[in-house]
């Protein structure tokens, strides 16, 4: 309970008609790095606005800390905040931009320098003060939007989408620095992003959101290996999707083939199976081994390392399947398209919605 | 997908505003206020003072009738609409093959033409009037011509009609200039591709492409010839005319009922071309996408050539009226002794009259260019970048686009009534340089507004987010930020603001008094005094002060720019 930073309740937001979030309860603790993770329209940058007053809840109530801050304007709450435009103020020098919340504090100027400084090497930008922000590229760009959110120390830390107008190679580079940073200054953390990839390689919880409500709130393994709800199931990661018959005693019948499963169910249902790629094992295959099935390869997506197999099975119904074999494991085997492999399932890693 | 449901009826939360929203909101309610008093209720008083009978009481459309029923005053509206069609029918094609020139063939000079077509915005509108009669008046060097075409005399519709089209040729050809370089040239690049004849390029790529513009000049080039006064007082005779009638009646019978009738008559075609203009807009679709590559014209001898005849005749045109207003305000005794003397200029300063009205010119054009400059400004920032008041912003939005459909007459007849009423505490701005200067600040407010608020909208959106979340108050970013990035824009409104308050006529003419006459009233004055040599100078003393200005503003951004615009010009390393 202590941990408790930040706590959302009831949360609703309509405009006009249309409801942008339904009841949004979320609690989050002190030093916690958290991603609000869904498609475009779910409604979460309109939740992040929220917590900085950019936007009024229709209902509900926010708590930072010890103080209501639920109808507070922007000026009374304590935040920083870091938008996918990084607006920075282009006619001031770097420093300006870093130093902008500090100006208004009154401290002496050597001091707000000495702190300018810090910042500045805390985001890897040492000696950049005098330069604009037109002569810095994008990843540079947000690095100074970060320093200067962090420059007046705030409890909580915003971050809109901030690395959707970067390219590939500088969004891997900077996510994991923002991360580290993270971790250096200790300070709450949510960023809002589409991007599954990036939520499960920095937070330390994922909010997954779909269409104003809140889907599953979950450590990034959890959310992986146990997705509560099929939108999570197929948003985060990659996932077949099979039609079957569960059947008393653990078993489950998928096309004409029986397969052994860990859900013992009280009596025959139809049933959706939904399973991952990895899941799907093309070694080690034992004779003798439960839930093997034999599959043609109809197309080989080359991804470098691994590639995306997608295989068809006549035992398993008429669906393709997407099946991840690395470029060894094909070389090795030489399959290519048409040749035939067993593949194994696993039935812990099965999952029934 | 998710369940909807059922909202218990408790009111939305209300944010609590921040002392800075409240500073916000106040100046807000000032320019509201401002614009009220100056603009909406001079208007309404016209509107009240049509239904009303000279002594007050309230009469309902007596006086529309009795106007309709009045033969002369009825035929001056069929002058002023039949007039305004022609010159927005010659103008029209003229003015498009100009642009055309300029945007679409690789004539040369094209830097020189597209000046020396613009420069009559620099001047007042009747001077094209006055070099119209040193043409072809009675003592016109070319009056010869004028008889041989089969007409009498140049005063009349004829001089109206053609010294209309000088006025009006500048601003249909800026339109037009617009709409034809927003060209994609992928278009062009496809059809060419396809084999597409030049004809059938032009009906179906460029001039539908042009349509949005042709339409808006075509409303322009008509709203003003019909409330235009300057040029039908000098050249009209006795060709009579909405905006001479109005002139008439008001100052000279004194009849305020159908003044105001005549009035509303002028804004109606302005407030047409404004809702027809709006309706066009919302169905406009971008033209230009951020993958639009800009249209290069190719050489093309023989249509080269022909275009740069064009061209240049249409110059030679402008020049000949340019040209005869300068010579004739330096001939001796027009026409008996043409020798050049400097004595219409220094007569002019000598008379005390002629300078003071200069003197007037420019403290109302420098007054105008300051207050309108800052109330515009601060006023779309304040609508564009600040929260809070959501029930008032459409109500600002509207008063800051209803002067663009409001001719100066009406608006100087508006000022007239309403602060010359004797109940009004305001009754003591009547005839003084303050109220010439907010009558002509408000006269212009659209265009400022809409440059400002296009200025402010290219800023990234989220300044004030961020600067909220810093605790730094919005007036601390607006003065360190906003105002640094737009003066380029600051100056381009306040050179609009100079220059049109240097050349108006139109709204001054009511609210005049003898202390505060400006310089173009003093040509109407001169004119009907006779001294048309005198009016001639004043007219090019008051072009010749405003390229001065216009040249002094453009080394004065190109300071700024060298001074404070560094930033803009730096590149990734």
């Amino acid at each position: 309970m202590s941990a408790d930073y930040l706590r959302l309740e009831g949360i609703r937001k309509s405009f006009g008609s249309f409801q942008a979030l339904s009841d949004i309860d979320l609690t989050i603790e002190k030093g916690e790095f958290v991603c609000f993770l869904g498609p475009s329209g779910c409604g979460k940058t309109t939740l992040l606005r929220i917590i900085a007053g950019l936007e009024t809840q229709t209902a509900g109530s926010i708590r930072q800390g010890e103080r209501d801050i639920s109808v507070l304007p922007p000026a009374r709450r304590d935040y920083g905040i870091v938008f996918q435009s990084y607006a920075l103020f282009p006619n001031l020098t770097v420093a300006d931009n870093v130093a902008y919340g500090l100006v208004n504090r009154k401290q002496p100027r050597a001091q707000i320098t000495a702190r300018v400084d810090e910042l500045l090497k805390l985001v890897g930008l040492p000696g950049s003060g005098p330069k604009f922000p037109a002569q810095l590229s994008g990843g540079q760009q947000q690095r100074i939007a970060l320093a200067r959110a962090l420059a007046t120390k705030p409890g909580l830390l915003l971050l809109d989408e901030p690395l959707s107008a970067l390219d590939a190679l500088e969004r891997v580079r900077l996510r994991q620095e923002i991360r580290a940073l993270q971790n250096q200054l200790g300070v709450t953390t949510i960023m809002v992003t589409h991007d599954q990839e990036e939520a499960l390689s920095v937070a330390d919880r994922i909010v997954v959101m779909n269409q104003g409500v809140i889907e599953q709130v979950g450590t990034p393994m959890q959310i992986y290996r146990d997705p509560a709800t099929p939108f999570v199931a197929d948003f985060v990661g990659k996932i077949n999707v099979l039609p079957g018959r569960l059947r008393p005693g653990r078993a489950l019948q998928i096309g004409t083939s029986r397969f052994e499963c860990a859900l013992d169910a009280d009596a025959e249902r139809d049933v959706k199976v939904y399973l991952r790629p990895e899941d799907l094992l093309a070694r080690p295959i034992a004779v003798g081994d439960a839930n093997v099935f034999e599959a043609a390869i109809e197309k080989i997506e080359f991804l470098g390392s691994y590639c995306h197999v997608s295989v068809r099975s006549a035992a398993i119904g008429p669906q393709a399947l997407t099946v991840y074999l690395s470029l060894n494991y094909l070389a090795e085997q030489g399959l290519e398209v048409g040749s035939r492999l067993p593949l194994r399932v696993m039935p812990e890693r099965m999952r029934f919605f | 997908m998710s369940a909807v449901l059922p909202l218990p009826s408790t009111t939305a939360l209300r944010q609590r505003a921040h002392w800075t929203d409240r500073v916000a909101h106040a100046l807000m309610l000032l320019i509201v206020l401002a614009l009220v008093v100056f603009l909406a209720l001079p208007l309404a008083s016209i509107l009240v003072k049509s239904l009303q009978n000279p002594d007050g009481a309230f009469v309902g459309l007596l006086n529309f009738t009795s106007y309709l029923a009045t033969p002369s005053l009825l035929s001056s509206l069929g002058h002023s609409v039949w007039v305004s069609l022609l010159v927005t029918l010659i103008t029209l094609p003229l003015a498009f093959g100009f642009a055309y020139a300029l945007s679409r063939s690789c004539m040369p000079f094209k830097g020189l033409a597209r000046t020396i077509a613009l420069v009559p915005l620099l001047a007042p509108s009747l001077l094209s009037a006055l070099s119209l009669i040193y043409w072809f008046g009675n003592q016109g060097l070319a009056r010869g011509f004028i008889h041989a075409l089969g007409f009498s005399e140049i005063y009349g519709a004829l001089g109206v009609v053609v010294a209309e089209c000088f006025a009006v040729f500048p601003h249909v050809l800026m339109i037009l200039i617009t709409a034809l370089s927003l060209a994609d040239a992928r278009l062009y690049e496809a059809a060419d591709a396809l084999g597409t004849s030049t004809r059938r390029r032009f009906f179906t790529i460029t001039l539908p492409g042009a349509k949005y513009g042709l339409i808006s000049a075509a409303l322009v080039a008509f709203t003003l010839v019909m409330t235009d006064f300057g040029i039908p007082k000098v050249i009209g005779g006795n060709f009579n005319m909405l905006a001479t009638d109005v002139f008439k009646l008001v100052i000279g019978q004194q009849d305020f009922q159908r003044g105001a009738v005549v009035g509303l008559l002028l804004l109606t075609p302005a407030l047409f071309t404004f809702v027809i203009d709006w309706l066009v807009q919302r169905k406009q679709t971008a033209m230009l996408s951020a993958r639009a590559v800009p249209y290069r014209p190719k050489r093309a001898p023989g249509f080269d050539a022909a275009m740069s005849a064009f061209v240049l005749l249409i110059s030679a045109l402008m020049l000949a009226m340019l040209g005869m207003a300068v010579f004739a305000s330096f001939a001796s005794f027009w026409p008996y002794n043409l020798t050049p003397t400097w004595r219409h200029y220094t007569m002019g300063l000598v008379d005390a009259e002629v300078f003071d009205a200069f003197v007037n010119s420019l403290k109302l054009a420098a007054g105008t260019a300051f207050f309108g400059t800052i109330l515009v400004f601060v006023g779309a920032y304040l609508l564009e970048k600040t929260r809070g008041l959501d029930a008032l912003r459409p109500v600002v939005r509207l008063l800051a686009m209803l002067p663009m459909a409001v001719p100066g007459l009406v608006l100087g007849l508006g000022y007239i009534f309403f602060f010359n009423a004797p109940g009004n505490p305001l009754h003591g701005l009547y005839q003084t340089l303050p109220l010439l200067v907010l009558c002509t600040i408000v006269h212009f407010y659209t265009t400022g507004h809409l440059t400002a608020v296009t200025a402010l909208k290219a800023l990234d959106a989220e300044f004030e987010s961020v600067s909220a979340s810093l605790k730094v108050p919005f007036f601390k970013t607006f003065w360190r930020v906003t105002l640094p990035i737009c003066t380029p824009t600051l100056l381009d409104i306040a050179r609009y603001f100079f220059i049109n308050a240097m050349t108006t006529i139109s709204a001054v003419v009511f609210l005049y008094s003898p202390g505060t006459k400006v310089a173009a009233i003093a040509i109407l004055n001169l004119d009907e005094a006779g001294e048309a040599g005198a009016a001639a100078a004043c007219a090019v003393l008051i072009t010749a002060g405003s390229t001065v200005v216009t040249l002094l503003f453009i080394a004065l951004g190109w300071w700024v720019d060298r001074r404070t615009q560094a930033w803009r010009h730096t590149t990734t390393r």
